[in-house]
């Protein structure tokens, strides 16, 4: 699905002018610093802020100011799920979860669901009878989400959806997320500020800031692209697929084939062939010039080195992009370490090296 | 009781006439408390001081121009021509209108009161939901402001009930016309009745406070049901 926007106008002081065209498939993720037009950007593709500009999905014009075109909201195949659950309250999680069947069916949009199969999905069997007063907030997300999609929507819209939400329950609540990702095939626009949601769940993103789109790509090559900001956040990471090759019972241990590379990672349970996403940070990778022998790291693999920056915000340390294999022809990783570092090994542009990388975040 | 037996057309008129009075309130004063609550538009405001101004008016100054309005020569006059009347003053459609008037303040302010209290986000989620606009009023935004529709209907009642001078300029004192409860207790005041005008104004006391009790219970539960 392709999503052509292009936004204009102001909000008080604040200034929107965005245009993107976004190939969705899966997630992509809108990513930027709070206050940066994200959320008014989906709005703007659910209809219910209206800024001077043109919005066609998968070819259908929803919004051409030349053509005096605006669909308004409920004529739009989306689903959206707010930053609060923003359940009916007068309603019970079943009627919650049927308003939109009830509407959407008739336009005849997207995929069609199952009550049943989505209760099964979003665990909400015991849930269905109870008041939405009555239930935690990560149960309240979990209906929002069921929500919206009963409405058979073409595209999901999720503005922040567990940013209101502690920790804990956060956590509880990504396997829904990555389950509802994998299980159904819908289009999602993701809005987050935070970059460890979006590495987990995106395949694509969007780098929003001060109503203007940065960036847009896919998410390993723009979190491996030294020009954007990224990369000098403090969490900087990258994250790559990789499929399950072996799987070592012994020690507890899986080897995960990426583009370019084998990575050995701790997980509890795996299966053969089986896609995983991990997430590496650029503050877990080092660099040696020649093989290292005898070291307790298990992840060493040749790189070449594709460029180095000093960081930004400190400049004692510097970020290095390195692409796997020894002809970079692999994925790419990004390392953080001194700047003293970089110039006694020499690692510029071009130069072959080693990458040590001490830690792996395996989703579940 | 055969003596109080006069008491009753009073009592009827001022029932048929809060009655109607209510239904048209609740159909006037929806759309607008509705306005009210969601229009960005400038002038809002200032309509909602018009719709407040039987809040401070003395009864017999918006009595005053209802009777103008209403008499042979103003638009009621003119209204009561098509029907072969000649004047809406003085009759029971006068008191109506009169009252709806006089009343409404008490309905839309608990009612755009309601209204905003919900705030925009779930007729925004309804609308994600496809719901049109007139869908989500009756589906979302009518249950959610139901506190606002009860004290506004049992409010609109209880005042055109108790109105009197609004009633005396412009509806008179023809029994069973325009004689209503209150205007019926001066009368017997006036006339020495004391033992009628007890009946009366014991009754109008019960129901009052019958009224408002009811009121404050109905909200809180739901208050307790709706969070």
């Amino acid at each position: 699905m392709t999503i052509n926007a292009a936004f204009k106008g102001n909000l008080g002081d604040f200034t929107l002018d965005a245009a993107f065209e976004i190939l969705a498939k899966g997630v992509a993720g809108l990513f930027g610093p709070s206050g940066g037009g994200k959320t008014t950007i989906l709005r703007c593709i659910a209809g219910l802020e209206r800024f001077s500009g043109n919005l066609s999905v998968n070819g259908e014009v929803w919004q051409d100011d030349a053509a005096k075109l605006f669909r308004k909201p409920h004529q739009r195949a989306v689903g959206y799920v707010f930053q609060e659950a923003s359940l009916f309250p007068h309603l019970s999680v079943r009627r919650n979860l049927l308003f939109g069947a009830e509407r959407g069916n008739k336009t005849g949009a997207g995929e069609t669901f199952k009550l049943d199969d989505l209760v099964d999905l979003l665990g909400l069997s015991a849930l269905m009878d109870r008041a939405p007063a009555a239930l935690s907030g990560g149960e309240r997300q979990r209906v929002a989400m069921g929500r919206a999609l009963m409405s058979s929507p073409r595209l999901l819209l999720l503005d922040e959806p567990l940013s209101a939400l502690d920790r804990q329950t956060k956590e509880e609540l990504f396997p829904y997320l990555e389950d509802l990702h994998e299980a159904l095939s819908i289009p999602s626009l993701y809005v987050s500020h935070d970059m460890s949601e979006l590495e987990r769940l995106a395949d694509t993103l969007v780098l929003i800031d001060k109503g203007r789109v940065i960036a847009s790509g896919p998410l390993h090559d723009l979190q491996a692209d030294p020009a954007l900001p990224l990369m000098s956040a403090p969490e900087a990471a990258v994250a790559l697929t990789g499929r399950t090759n072996e799987i070592d019972k012994t020690y507890g241990l899986v080897t995960l084939a990426v583009n370019g590379g084998t990575l050995i990672v701790p997980s509890r349970q795996a299966r053969l062939g089986e896609e995983r996403r991990l997430s590496i940070k650029a503050s877990d990778v080092s660099f040696t010039r020649a093989a290292p022998q005898e070291t307790s790291i298990l992840n060493c693999l040749p790189v070449k080195i594709l460029s180095a920056n000093v960081q930004e915000r400190d400049p004692t340390h510097v970020n290095i992009v390195a692409a796997l294999g020894e002809n970079g022809e692999g994925a790419r990783i990004v390392g953080r370490i001194t700047r003293k570092s970089q110039e006694k090994l020499g690692l510029t542009e071009g130069a072959n090296a080693y990458a040590q990388i001490k830690s792996i975040a395996l989703a579940p | 009781m055969s003596e109080f037996a006069e008491l009753w057309p009073p009592v009827r008129l001022t029932l048929l006439l809060a009655s109607v009075t209510t239904v048209f309130l609740m159909i006037v004063g929806t759309p607008l408390a509705w306005w009210l609550a969601r229009s960005r538009n400038g002038w809002k405001e200032a309509v909602a001081a018009v719709v407040a101004l039987p809040l401070v008016l003395p009864p017999t100054v918006l009595g005053f121009y209802l009777l103008i309005a209403l008499g042979p020569n103003g638009p009621g006059g003119a209204v009561a021509g098509l029907f072969g009347g000649r004047s809406l003053a003085f009759t029971f459609e006068g008191l109506v209108i009169g009252s709806v008037i006089y009343s409404l303040p008490f309905v839309v302010q608990p009612l755009r009161n309601a209204f905003e209290s919900f705030g925009e986000r779930p007729l925004e989620a309804a609308a994600t939901l496809r719901a049109s606009p007139w869908d989500a009023f009756w589906s979302v935004a009518v249950p959610l402001a139901r506190p606002g529709f009860i004290t506004g209907a049992v409010l609109g009642f209880a005042h055109t009930v108790g109105e009197f001078g609004v009633v005396l300029m412009i509806g008179g004192n023809i029994p069973g016309e325009t004689k209503v409860i209150s205007v019926a207790i001066y009368d017997y005041v006036e006339t020495l009745q004391w033992g009628h005008a007890h009946a009366l104004t014991i009754g109008m006391l019960i129901f009052s406070f019958a009224v408002i009790f009811t009121t404050m219970l109905v909200n809180r539960r739901f208050a307790r049901v709706t969070p």
